[in-house]
Formats: structure tokens, C-alpha cells, sequence
């Protein structure tokens, strides 16, 4: 097959392009989520993305909160940002931040004000910004401006048999064209650890990696109060065949292909070695896993499952795959592409690889995934530690 | 018009013979070390004999089901001791942790991580 060289995109003020053209109203913290679901509600054509958290973290926990705050603005999805906390100091932290992009953004606190003349402000920010970007038409952007981002969920041994491996086979045709690929789930890797550090292209990135899984595995040790065989595998990947981590770990690890990683990043950290694949050290739940790969800037994403994982994001559109016959046919309407058929050998690799590969571009090009169609928005932060 | 029909008749009748007599999957094997099959059709029935098809070297085999295993399950493809090690993928994946013969279903029952 022929790999089309270019997509349909929103180009973005600092170069980078976006598969879609959001406009966000992004609270600094939970008690902003009223006031920005507010504004969503009054302005067609914004968002909200409510949260948890954003209240007395701080230290490494803080930076993360600011990081994926401040990357999820930057995300080249998003057209233009409206930050609303309840104090000025940090919403101008985001905002300064975001506005290094030269997208439009504009900051909001509530303290002072109250939330019915917040949202009345807000709100004629928010129709400005909204009109503003509904001008913004899709563009020619060479295939190099995607920047992929996997994860699997629901896994079962179909994950491994065939749609984390077509995945790869993607990834294999795709990283020589120039993208930018991340894989993550530092704790799904337990088993395949040694093996996937030697996918390390630098010694370098082999010691970061290996330094990244240690502490995480230390840290799941020290809170495990018993067997962790009940959470990893997971009850459905047991239902699905899956025994235990290890198994899961090197089927996980077929998304990959025979691609090796240039750098570990810190989560939602935005890669800055160019193209190429980066591992991120993330949760391998699901909605936390893509909401910090969103973060990191990555605008177009691979969700192979086999017995049916359901996630969608607000801005990064999740496109799904399944190898799982069964799932292919009783959750027909969460799934994109089915490759089902590899397993009874009806179809390869390499024309299950192309398959993702078409799909992912028409999905790049404006086509809704079926989590986008279904409303599926889970942006879920991910927290380190108790707060203060 | 009628020998349309007849050519298209001819076509799908070559089609579908194409399709019965094709070798039928029903366990895939990733790697020629491994001890452990997958089943990829909806379940395979007690005393089935079930072909393999063995991904890595692009080659076949047999095995004889001892107990009826549903899709995405693995079956052993030889006896194993507890202690043994499971192979899949052409790694480690786990320990025997009771007894298994050759067709049986392997899962959580029999075998155990060896990180948690």
C-alpha cells in the first residue's frame, strides 16, 4: 500500500497541527468545575473538562497537576483556551504557559467576583474565541505532524495475537515517515521490563527506563497490602485468558513492532528530541494513561482491546481496535477498526497494519471515532500523593 | 444473461470450496519454545484434536484437548510439573502451580506470577 504523505489538520500558531479544533474551558481545580461547565453550556462549539484535584498538592505532585493543566492547553487540538481557578496566582501560571504557543488564551478567577459574574465574563470570552476558531479551516499538513500515542486496554491474549501487533506493524510502516509515537503503562510492563529496556536506542535511555520501572515497582510493592494478582491481571483480562503480569506485559509490548525508544518521559511531558518513539512513564489505567499523553502533545490515538475497553478523551480522538471477534460483534459500536480476522487468518498483519493506518488518517482528517460520536470525554488527572 | 448466471455461479462455487477445504485454525502458537496455545475459535470441546498453527516459523501442528476451552484460553501442549516454568511468546510468563497434562486448560487454577 501506498502511505498517503499528508493529512487534513488545523495549523497551529507555533507550527505544530491539530487532527481537531477545540475550544476548552479548562478549571485550575475542582471548585472551578461548576463555572466552567457553566460557560461550556452557554457557548456552542467549547468544552469543559471538569476534574478532581488542583487544591493544596504540592511538590512533584504539583508540577504534574501544572504540567498536564498546561499541556493539555498547549495540545495543537485544541484552538484556544479559557482558564478559570478560583485564585489569580496559578491560573496565570497555566495561561502564561499556554500562551507560548501564541493560541489565544485568556485567564479567569473566581474569589472576589463570584461564579455568576464569572460565567457572564467568561462566557463573551468564550463565544469570541469559539467563533474565532470556527473560521479555522483544515489544511494540507505533511503525515510527519502526527504525533501517535498507544495504549491497550480490556486486554485479553487476542491483545497480543493480533491487534497490539497490528499496532506495531503500524508503528514499523509510520516511523520512518517521521512521526512521533509514545507508549507507556510502566506497570504493564512488569515481566517484559529487561526485555523492552533493550529497545532502549542509547544506553542512556536504557538506564532511564530501567530507573523509571524500578521506582514504580518499588512503589507498587511498598502500597501492596496483598497479592496483586487480582488488579494485575485485571478481572477482565483473566475472563479473557490472561494469567498473569507477565503475560500481559509481553503481549503489551507487541504495540511497539520492532521499534526502539529515543527517551523516557516524565509524565504529560512534551517530547523534545524529535521524531521518533518516546516511552512515558504513566498509570496503565486508561483514561489516566491518554489524558497524560495528551498532555505531552500527542493528537491522534491507537486504543487496541480486547474485551472491550469503552475510553474516549475530550481532545485527543481514541480510535479502537479489536482482535476479539466476540467483542467485534456484541460492542460493535465502540469499535473502529476490527482485525478480528487475523486470528482466523483471513487477513495478515501487514493488511491489518494498513487497515489502521487508513483509518487513523481519515480519523486525523476530521471522521469522528465511534468514543467521539458516543461522547466519551474521560480526562482524568493523575495524582501522586495526599495533598496537604 | 443465463451464462452470466452460470459464470457467477462458477465463481462463488470455487469461492467457497476455497474456504472449506482451507486448514482450519483453531490454536495459535507465538513461538516454537512455547509450552502454551491460544484458542481463537469460540471454544475448543473435550478429546477435540485442534491444529496449531505456529506463528514465528510460519508451521503447523496437532494437539489433543483434554477439557473444553474457550476463546483467548490456553491450552498446554505438553505435560508440565509444578515448578515449571510457562513459555509463551518464547518467554517467562509464570509457574506451574499444579500439575498439568498435555490438552489441558491453563489459567490462574494452575499457574502463578513469579513477580507478586
Amino acid at each position: 500500500m501506498q502511505i498517503p504523505k499528508s493529512f487534513l489538520g488545523f495549523k497551529r500558531e507555533n507550527g505544530r497541527a491539530g487532527t481537531r479544533n477545540h475550544v476548552i474551558i479548562l478549571p485550575v481545580d475542582d471548585i472551578s468545575n461548576a463555572c466552567a461547565e457553566a460557560v461550556a453550556n452557554n457557548i456552542k462549539g467549547t468544552i469543559a473538562l471538569p476534574h478532581s484535584y488542583g487544591r493544596l498538592q504540592f511538590g512533584a505532585d504539583l508540577e504534574l497537576h501544572f504540567r498536564t493543566m498546561i499541556g493539555t492547553g498547549r495540545n495543537p487540538n485544541v484552538a484556544a483556551v479559557i482558564v478559570i481557578g478560583i485564585e489569580p496566582k496559578w491560573t496565570k501560571r497555566i495561561v502564561d504557559a499556554i500562551s507560548k504557543t501564541g493560541k489565544p488564551v485568556e485567564g479567569f478567577s473566581i474569589e472576589g467576583v463570584g461564579d455568576i459574574d464569572t460565567i457572564a465574563k467568561v462566557s463573551k470570552k468564550a463565544q469570541e474565541f469559539s467563533i474565532w476558531a470556527s473560521e479555522k479551516q483544515r489544511e494540507e499538513c505533511p503525515l510527519s505532524d502526527l504525533w501517535i500515542s498507544v495504549k491497550c486496554g480490556e486486554s485479553d491474549t487476542t491483545s497480543g495475537l493480533a491487534s497490539n501487533p497490528t499496532v506495531g506493524n503500524l508503528m514499523d510502516k509510520l516511523e520512518p515517515l517521521g512521526v512521533h509515537l509514545c507508549f507507556g503503562e510502566t506497570s504493564e510492563l512488569t515481566g517484559a521490563e529487561t526485555v523492552c529496556a533493550k529497545r532502549g536506542k542509547t544506553k542512556e535511555a536504557q538506564d532511564k527506563f530501567m530507573k523509571t520501572w524500578s521506582s514504580y515497582n518499588d512503589f507498587i510493592l511498598k502500597e501492596a497490602t496483598n497479592d496483586l494478582s487480582e488488579s494485575q491481571p485485571t478481572a477482565g483480562n483473566i475472563a479473557g485468558g490472561l494469567t498473569t503480569i507477565e503475560e500481559k506485559a509481553f503481549g503489551n509490548f507487541q504495540k511497539i513492532g520492532s521499534r526502539k525508544f529515543i527517551d523516557v518521559l516524565e509524565p504529560a511531558e512534551e517530547p523534545t528530541k524529535g521524531k521518533g518513539l518516546y516511552f512515558m512513564d504513566t498509570s496503565s489505567a486508561a483514561a489516566e494513561c491518554v489524558t497524560l499523553q495528551a498532555a505531552g502533545g500527542f493528537n491522534i490515538h491507537l486504543f487496541p482491546t480486547g474485551q472491550g475497553n469503552i475510553i474516549g478523551n475530550p481532545i485527543e480522538p481514541v480510535i479502537k481496535l479489536t482482535a476479539n471477534p466476540l467483542t467485534a460483534k456484541t460492542m460493535s459500536e465502540h469499535i473502529d477498526v476490527d482485525v478480528s480476522k487475523i486470528l482466523s487468518r483471513e487477513m495478515n498483519l501487514d493488511q491489518a497494519g494498513n487497515e489502521l493506518i487508513k483509518s487513523t488518517i481519515k480519523v486525523a482528517n476530521g471522521r469522528l471515532t465511534c468514543a467521539e460520536a458516543l461522547g466519551h470525554k474521560e480526562f482524568v488527572m493523575t495524582k501522586l500523593y495526599r495533598s496537604a | 444473461m443465463f451464462a452470466n448466471r452460470r459464470l457467477i455461479y462458477k465463481f462463488f462455487a470455487s469461492f467457497y470450496y476455497e474456504i472449506v477445504t482451507m486448514a482450519k485454525t483453531d490454536i495459535i502458537i507465538h513461538d516454537k519454545k512455547d509450552n502454551v496455545g491460544v484458542i481463537v475459535i469460540e471454544k475448543v470441546a473435550k478429546g477435540q484434536d485442534c491444529s496449531c498453527w505456529i506463528m514465528e516459523n510460519d508451521s503447523s501442528s496437532k494437539v489433543k484437548s483434554e477439557a473444553e476451552i474457550p476463546l483467548g484460553h490456553k491450552i498446554a501442549l505438553k505435560d508440565l510439573e509444578e515448578g515449571d516454568t510457562i513459555i509463551k511468546y518464547g518467554h517467562d510468563i509464570g509457574k506451574v502451580v499444579k500439575s498439568i497434562k498435555k490438552g489441558d486448560h491453563v489459567h490462574v487454577h494452575n499457574v502463578k506470577t513469579k513477580k507478586w
